[in-house]
Formats: C-alpha cells, structure tokens, sequence
C-alpha cells in the first residue's frame, strides 16, 4: 500500500477491481464503510457478485483478464474530458517529459521486439536529455512525443465500444465507475484503488497495476490522504516476506539478485545505483551500496571488509535472465533436475497451475523436508490417490510446526505497520517456530562444511550465524548495528549499538542492517518500535486517522508513501480539509514527509516522487518487460480469437514452461468456451492445509463448489447442487454446482461468454471435500514476476454421473 | 435498563465471524455439514449453532441484491417462549431481570418433545433448537456469562463493520434510530424489525422478507403473551406437568 488500512476512511470515491475485500480482508470494509457514511462512493469491478459487491454502492460484472481494457478505456475518459489534475500531472509526474525519437507502438507491439527470444529491446524506451543529462519536457504538453501525447494516442483505442466490446461490461456501467473515479482529479477530492491477486495473477498482472498507477498519477492520487494504490497484503505476512525477499529475483530491501555478469561488488554498485543529473532529483536509490554495504555486512559481520568486496564474490548469482521462480523450479524438478529440497509455510500441490504436472514432478525428489501443522497434499503426495506408495522413491521428513500464536515475532501488515506479537502458549511437544528449526539446521550444514568441505564451503563457513534462533536478535539485526564506533548528529554510537535510522547507514563497513527499510524500527532510542501502542497524535494526525506512535512503519514511519506530492511547491496541501503534511515557514508537519528537504520552490527543494531516478512520476514507465505503457492482451487461453483492436492477441513476452503435460487451450476453442476464474474465500486460508483442520470453519465451507449463472446451467442441464465435472485441457475437478444469480453471463465481441468460479482451498488430505482446483490452471505467466495465471483459463462444464472425491 | 443489539445488516459482509466467534466462546461441536449449492452453512439454526448468517439473493432486472442475516434469538421483551414453557413448568425459560436475556434453564431437558415443539411454534422468529438425543437447548443466552464481567457477546467483539452492536437498551434504540435515518436516504424502505418488542433490533434495508421467512412477527405482538399463551394451553387435551 502507499497508504494504510485507516486511510481508505478518507477516501471520495474507492474502486475495488481485482479484489474481493469483504471476503478476504474483512477489517478493511470497516475503513471502506466510514469512507462511504462520508458519503464516497464504493464500486466494485469483478467477475462475481461478491460479498464485496453486497457492501459495495454498485457492483460492476467484467470479463476475468480484461482489467487493462477496463482502466485503459478509463484513462482515454480523463484524458478527453480532461478530468486530470493538471498541476499535478505537469510538475509531478514524467507527462512533459519528451520520448526519444525510435520509440514506436505499432500493432500491439512496442518498438523493439524480437519474436524469436519473445523479449523487447528496450533502448528505445527512453527520454531525450538536455545537455546536463536532464530529460527535456514541454511543460505546455503539446510537443508530440511527448509522454501525455503519446498516452492520449495510446489510450484513444479504448473507446467506450471497444471496451464495452471485449470487456462484457455495459457502457451505462463503465460511464458509472469512470465519470465518478474521474471526479477525484481535483484538489479538493481522493479516490483510491484497491486491488489483490486478482490483479496479479494474470500474464498482465504488472501492467495491471501500472493502469492504476498512470491513472492515479493523472487524478493527482497519490501521496494524498484516501488517494493511493493499495496493495492488499495477505495475512501469510504477504508484505513483511516481500520486503525480506521471499522471492529469487531481489536481495532484502528490493535490491537486485546478484547476477553472474556482476562478477563484483564494484561491478553490481556500477548496474544498480542509478545517477540523476537534476539537482532537484533526490534520486534516492543513489544511496543503495550503503543499503547493500551493509547488508553484506550482516550476512557475513566482521569477515566482509573492503578488500574482499564485503564478501560480495561468495553470493550465489543467476544468470541474466534466468528464472527460478516456482513455476520453472517445478518444471525442472518435472524434469528431474532436482534431487532434493525443503518446502516450508507452503503447499504447491494444491496452490501451484497444473497440479497434475506439479505432484508427478515431486516424486523425482530423492528427500523432501516438509515442515506443517499438519498432514497436507504437499507432505502426504507421496500416497496420494492414483499411486502406489511403494514406487514413489523421496524420504519425506515431516517436521512439527509451532502455530502462530506459539510463536512471537513480527508481521508487517499491507499498510507497511510493523507490528509485533506475543507467544500465546508454549508449542506443543517438539513442535518448533520456523526461525528455531532452521537456525540449527544451518548451524550443522555449517559443521558440515568446516569438517568435509566441498565448492565454496566459505558462503555457508563465515556467515555472521547465531549458535541459536533468539526472534529480538533478528528483530535488532533487521534494523542495524554500527559495526564500529561512530558519531552520527553529533551523537555518539558504540560498536554494537542500533543504528537510528537508514541515513546512518554507511558504504564503508562501517554499519551492518539486514533489511534497509526497516532501520529506524529498533534504536537505542526507542527500542523495539514493533511494540508501541500509543494513539497518541496531533489534531492534524487525528483529522486523517494517523497514528504515528501505533507500531512502527517504513520507511521511516513515514505512513503515506510520496506525500510531498500532496502540497504544491510552497509545501501548501492541495486539499487543506485533509492535508497529510504541510510546511510551516519552518518545518513540516503532519506525516514525515519524503525527506526532510523544504518545499520544491526552495532552493535545496527535491521532486516529490524519490524513489525514481528524475523525481516524477512514471506515466511513462520504462524498466518492465512488456512495455513502458498497458496494453489490453488477452489471457493466454481467451474465449475470443482476435484482439478488437490491435493485432497482438495476448502478451507478446508472457512466461510459460512446455512440457507433455503443458498443455494449452487455442484461443476460442469449442471445446473449452468457459472463462474459469479461481479465489480464495472468508473462511479458508490459502490453499486450506490449516483451515480444513479447524471444524468450524469447514463447517461453514464444507466442500468445493463451483459457481455460475442459471443460464449456464440451464445450457448445460445442471441443477442447483448437483455434482458435475469442470474439465480444462490439463485436467479434471470435481465439485457441487452452486447456480447463482451472483454470476452473470457478458456479451463480449458479440456472443454470450459465461463464467465461471471455485475456490482452490480443498484437497484430498480431508476427505470428501474434493482436491486442488489447481488441476485446471496453466503453467504461463507474467513476464516481469512469473505470477501464474490464476485468474483467468478457459473450461467446460458438465454434470457428473457419480462424484469420488465429494462426498455426496 | 435491559441489554439489547443493534444489528445493522447493512453493514454485515457475511464475514460469519459472529457465527464462529460463537461456536468458539461457548465450544460447540461443528456439525458434519455439506456443500448443497449456497454458502449458508450450516443450512440452520441448530443446537451447534446459536447464531446463523443467513444468505439471500435476488435479481431485479439487471441488479443484484444479496442479503446476510445474522439470526439469533430476539430475547423479546416479553418472551412468548417463557410465556409456553411456563404452562409447563415455571422457571424452564427464565428471563434475566439486569441484561433482559431469555435462558433456557436446564429443567428444560425434562420437557416431552411435544412440549418443546410447543415452545418452539411459540416463538415468532422461530429460533429455539434442541440437541436431538440429549435436549440440551441450542439458542443464544446473550452471552450472559461475559456480560455480567463487563465484556461485550462474543458476536459483537468479533464484528469488524459495526454491524453488531451492544448496550443499553436506551443507548441501542436511539443508536437503531439514528442509523435507520441515515440508511433510509438511500433505502427508503428500511426498517426496523419489531423495535418495540425485542432487545435485538435488526436494522433491515429492504423489505423483511427478502432476507428471511422469520425477520419479523406475523402479527403485532399481544401485551401479555404469558396470559395469552396459558389461556391457548390449557384448551389443549396435553396437561401440563405444574
């Protein structure tokens, strides 16, 4: 989020697209029902009547995969009803900023595209510079190329009938959502985006966000209160692993991933500090070999030092390009390239596309170390239904796992809160926190290592490693330590002390800090800030639900992200009744604002957005995959086989692995007419390996279901809670019909296209309440993230004659 | 002062964490259920479940409606129940002087099943359950045992959207009232179920029957159930055991 939770409270208009709240962050529909006694408008663009759409002012049915489509087209309304924030979008955002010459879209394709590798070329994505380095912009925005013409050109493709067209959505609809979202692109009124894995999980799914990104940009949303895009982070601590880097591609504190063409520290400083000419750039990231500095330093303490590169050469690093992400590590383990591994707070062979492939490629694991509450379809595959357990050859070692509330520590909520917990109770019997399983584990690899030896035993023999798991030493190491003594502000740090603040982080070994952003969390000042619970603020703070001295948040408590974007250059709120920071004539006050720099108009006065390199906002968006602006592509299996309105049916560049068992839809195919889209649901959590263990719960949500219209099942003779068979081109589901007005049939590109839904929460360790879901999905992704496609596949449906895995 | 609920349904998401939330405070047993087309579950109030969020949707045209009901006993300001259990044997249904709560007592487990069948057909909101083989009965007590140590029912903690609310009976009426105002700007046919007679006041949106059979009584309620339902009782062939 670049708000928080309370700050939806202040919102004009909210637009929920690509999620479902209600069902899967129920607190925050406390936020969003203060906002609408306010009297703002709550819309809800999805596929199903949801809960959410219950709650909601109106709710919007669309085609799943067609988001882009959907913003574009909202885009193309600011645009030519002029609904922008003008100032905003001429002195904040890269809108003036003149495109160079050689960027080209034509056909659905940016320039620079090279079919046979299926990746673009992008050095034509760029600016034209000064003769400082500074890019050149035409503040009247009448230069032809440059941003906000090309965006207007762009985006004039996404008339209401085209839209209308491929979305399924009406046009009296999409004038409702856009004619009042569009009515934030004033001083005085915020709107805010709130969006989930239904954004994510398509082959577009960064491009999704980036229609919200370029929308809020020209409403002037951002960095104001009630504006925003916000991200709703799951309670799997979604925000808190993202920033310590759950995933392969960055290193904690979104840093790049060692790359092997980075043979050295100074060779990945040289790629990844990017360098602004603009004075008024405060170019944050210019400051990132401080971050990595001491990171290095944290993971390797007194043995990093300068002459061996912080230990830099002893990271593993992947080749440009490469993919590790779940999705490849599975095929290759399909592939039987991988011996062995630990899958932990995780279960693929419910929640991974194509479980089919997924379960068979686990039985090429030789050893297999699973660590859960309990039995799940990830540690029991080995005697799931249809094979013989005797020729399935991994040693599976099932470790007990603490629950939540047997174990302390912190979770970094979707607002960026860090907040800690308490221990409940002791675990039960061996069971062990994640932390306290895997702190011994490494400690006898490392014994191991020093004993036998083997390829570059010193990655693993001179980490900086605690003999035993302590949660306060990491929580204290996350934030940092000075690694010698130091004077910072004319205060005096001793070795070992906590650092105040990421500013004191140094790139000459003279600090250590596992994670850059949450520095500042844990000082000598304040302690454990994970810990606070003090409402106290000030009647400014109090107008708009802010409350600093709640739990800590990064970067810096700073609780709206890019807030100097909400005061013009005098460092004036644009909207006073709700104003996030403002300047006194001496300081600011509100919100810490983005750098303590006096407002724009000063001499020393900095670009409100930071963290980019120029210090504007990115309408124009160079550095993804697939392009610098969204383009509507439609899901890799799509019901229709022409794109209305360009030549590129889906993404050009989207991820996918080939297999014998990767097998994929055409588009249109007869034999599969159904848009399948799959989802989480209130009362099971993920993939359900805890939540079907809790009776409760699955009485409430006893079984697996799929939902859809009466007109569908009248089409295909299925009754209200019938059992019947959803079939994909990879595989078979079973589940009861649950026939409901709540999903609609849409007229898109002229015929009816249905829909359909089901959860992806049961699976076979609890009997008779069906298996993965997942059987149906496709193994193809996003290009930037490989984020599978989820959301949006293509079946059929029929009823069943006798179901196996629901008991009827 | 009795005790009451405002049950403001819109605000309610269906999150069910009421439902739940009781099932938890008083340990009951989950019920074998299964998946019969509709996310009402368990399909009704028994003796495992006190509370029930109960789902209704339609289609008007091109909109869309879907209504949650959280159901659970209306601890009636004269309860009809107490009114037929006490043709049977006094003090079975109790009414609690301080909170205004509606108890089933223990002495309840005695009564013949037609005798409990009785009770239940008294009940205008048709809320008494029993457990089949022991009788122990299944219906909301208000919490009773947290109220009376000064903490909220476990329903109205649990509640993230301000749809359950808890207090006075004063308080909650004027509260009840206030809201039905502000909702009525945008659903003027919003109502409140039977505020007069009960110490849980749902606020409703629309018309009551297109959220459940039993939002509200039938026919408005008689000043004095108690004398009224002894006079129905004793014309019945059944005597009564007191």
């Amino acid at each position: 989020m670049t708000n928080h939770w309370i700050d939806i409270k202040n919102a004009d208009s909210i637009l929920i697209i690509g999620s479902n709240a209600a069902e899967h962050h129920p607190v925050s529909f406390k936020w969003v029902l203060r906002a609408k006694d306010a009297g703002a408008t709550v819309m809800h663009v999805d596929p199903k009547f949801s809960r959410t759409s219950a709650r909601s002012d109106f709710h919007v049915p669309i085609r799943s995969g067609t988001d882009i489509a959907f913003m574009g087209g909202m885009i193309n309304y600011v645009l030519q009803n002029e609904k922008y924030f003008k100032d905003y979008v001429v002195d904040y955002t890269n809108a003036p900023y003149i495109v160079s010459e050689g960027f080209e879209f034509k056909d659905g394709l940016f320039s620079g595209y090279d079919p046979k590798s299926r990746t673009y070329d992008q050095s034509t994505w760029t600016f034209d510079l000064d003769s400082k380095g500074i890019p050149k912009k035409d503040t009247s925005l009448k230069h032809p190329r440059c941003v906000f013409n090309l965006l207007k050109n762009h985006f004039s493709r996404y008339s209401l009938d085209n839209v209308s067209s491929v979305t399924g959505v009406s046009k009296d609809n999409l004038n409702k959502v856009y004619s009042d979202f569009a009515s934030t692109g004033t001083a005085g009124r915020a709107g805010t985006i709130m969006y989930a894995l239904g954004w994510t999980q398509h082959t577009v799914g960064v491009q999704n966000i980036r229609s919200a990104g370029i929308l809020q940009l020209l409403l002037g949303n951002i960095g104001v209160a009630g504006g925003g895009i916000n991200a709703l982070r799951g309670e799997p601590n979604v925000q808190g692993s993202t920033d310590h880097t759950l995933l392969y591609h960055i290193i904690p504190g979104y840093m790049a991933m060692p790359r092997a063409d980075w043979q050295t520290y100074a060779d990945y400083n040289k790629a990844n500090t990017p360098v602004s000419k603009d004075p008024h750039s405060a170019n944050w990231w210019q400051h990132k070999p401080k971050y990595f500095t001491s990171l290095l330093k944290g993971w390797y303490g007194d043995n990093a030092t300068a002459d061996n590169g912080y230990c830099y050469g002893l990271l593993p690093k992947i080749e440009k390009g490469a993919d590790h992400s779940y999705m490849f590590l599975f095929d290759r383990m399909y592939q039987d390239k991988i011996t062995g591994g630990f899958i932990i707070g995780l279960n693929p062979m419910n929640s991974v596309p194509n479980s089919n492939k997924i379960r068979k490629a686990l039985d090429n694991l030789d050893w297999l170390v699973t660590q859960e509450l309990h039995h799940s379809e990830t540690t029991d595959n080995w005697q799931r239904p249809g094979v013989d357990p005797k020729k399935i050859k991994t040693e599976v070692f099932l470790l007990p796992s603490a629950h939540r509330v047997e174990k302390e520590g912190t979770v970094t909520n979707s607002g960026r809160w860090l907040g800690w917990h308490d221990k409940a109770i002791e675990p039960d019997a061996e069971a062990r926190s994640f932390g306290a399983a895997f702190v011994p584990v490494v400690n006898k690899v490392r014994e191991l290592y020093k004993k036998e030896g083997g390829t570059l035993p010193e990655a693993v023999t001179l980490l900086n490693w605690p003999k035993e798991y302590d949660t306060e030493y990491w929580t204290r190491l996350i934030n940092g330590q000075f690694t010698k003594d130091t004077v910072v502000k004319c205060k005096k740090y001793k070795k070992g002390q906590q650092v105040p603040s990421f500013t004191a982080l140094g790139d000459d070994g003279s600090t250590m800090s596992l994670n850059w952003l949450y520095a500042g969390s844990y000082t000598e000042e304040g302690g454990n800030k994970a810990k606070r619970r003090d409402p106290k603020q000030t009647e400014m703070q109090a107008n708009i639900g802010l409350y600093p001295n709640w739990a800590w948040c990064w970067p810096v408590n700073r609780r709206i992200l890019y807030n100097r974007a909400s005061v013009n250059a005098d460092g004036k709120p644009f909207n006073p009744k709700k104003a996030v920071i403002k300047w006194n004539g001496k300081k600011w006050e509100g919100d810490v604002p983005d750098g303590g720099w006096k407002p724009l108009s000063s001499e020393n006065g900095k670009h409100p957005f930071i963290m980019s390199k120029h210090g504007h906002g990115q309408i124009f968006g160079p550095g993804r995959k697939d392009g610098p602006i969204p383009e509507h592509y439609e899901p890799v299996e799509t019901p229709i086989d022409s794109h209305p309105f360009s030549k590129q049916l889906s993404s050009p560049v989207y991820k996918f692995v080939d297999s014998d068992m990767d097998k994929l839809a055409k588009p249109a195919d007869p034999k599969f007419p159904i848009v399948l889209t799959t989802y989480s649901l209130t009362e099971h959590w993920c993939g359900g390996g805890e939540t079907r263990n809790v009776p409760n719960l699955l009485e409430a949500e006893p079984q697996l279901y799929v939902e859809m219209s009466p007109e569908l099942a009248e089409e295909k003779g299925i009754k209200n809670g019938d059992g019947v068979i959803v079939e994909s081109i990879r595989g078979k589901v079973e589940a009861i019909a649950m026939v409901t007005v709540r999903m609609r049939p849409l007229k898109v590109e002229g015929k009816i296209v249905h829909l359909v839904g089901m959860p992806f929460c049961f699976g076979w360790t609890t009997p008779g309440t069906g298996d993965s879901t997942n059987r149906l999905t496709p193994s193809v992704g996003d290009p930037n993230t490989t984020i599978p496609e989820f959301k949006a596949s293509c079946v059929n449906i029929r009823k069943a004659d006798k179901l196996t895995e629901i008991a009827m | 002062m009795s005790k009451a609920f405002l049950i403001d349904t819109t605000r309610c998401t269906a999150c069910r964490g009421c439902q739940l939330a009781c099932k938890e405070w008083y340990e009951l047993p989950a019920n074998n259920t299964k998946q019969v087309g509709t996310h009402q579950n368990p399909p009704d109030l028994n003796a495992n479940n006190y509370k029930l969020v109960r789902f209704s949707e339609h289609l008007d045209g091109d909109t869309i409606t879907w209504n949650f009901f959280p159901d659970q006993c209306r601890h009636c300001v004269e309860p009809p129940c107490q009114g037929a259990a006490d043709t049977v044997e006094e003090g079975a249904v109790i009414k609690d002087d301080a909170t205004g709560a509606v108890i089933f007592t223990d002495k309840i487990r005695q009564f013949s099943d037609e005798d409990l069948q009785y009770i239940k057909e008294s009940c205008p909101y048709d809320i008494p359950r029993w457990d089949a083989k022991t009788k122990r009965p299944g219906k909301c007590v208000m919490c009773i045992d947290r109220v009376q140590a000064g903490m909220l029912p476990a329903c109205v903690q649990a509640c993230p959207t301000g749809t359950m609310n808890f207090g006075d009976r004063d308080e909650i009426l004027a509260l009840a009232k206030k809201r039905l105002a502000q909702v009525k700007k945008d659903h003027p046919k919003a109502i409140l179920a039977d505020p007069e007679d009960v110490n849980v006041i749902y606020l409703l949106a629309e018309a009551p029957e297109r959220y459940h059979a039993f939002c509200v009584a039938e026919a408005p309620a008689p000043k004095t159930r108690k004398q009224l339902f002894a006079s129905l009782r004793s014309s019945l062939t059944h005597t009564p055991k007191s």
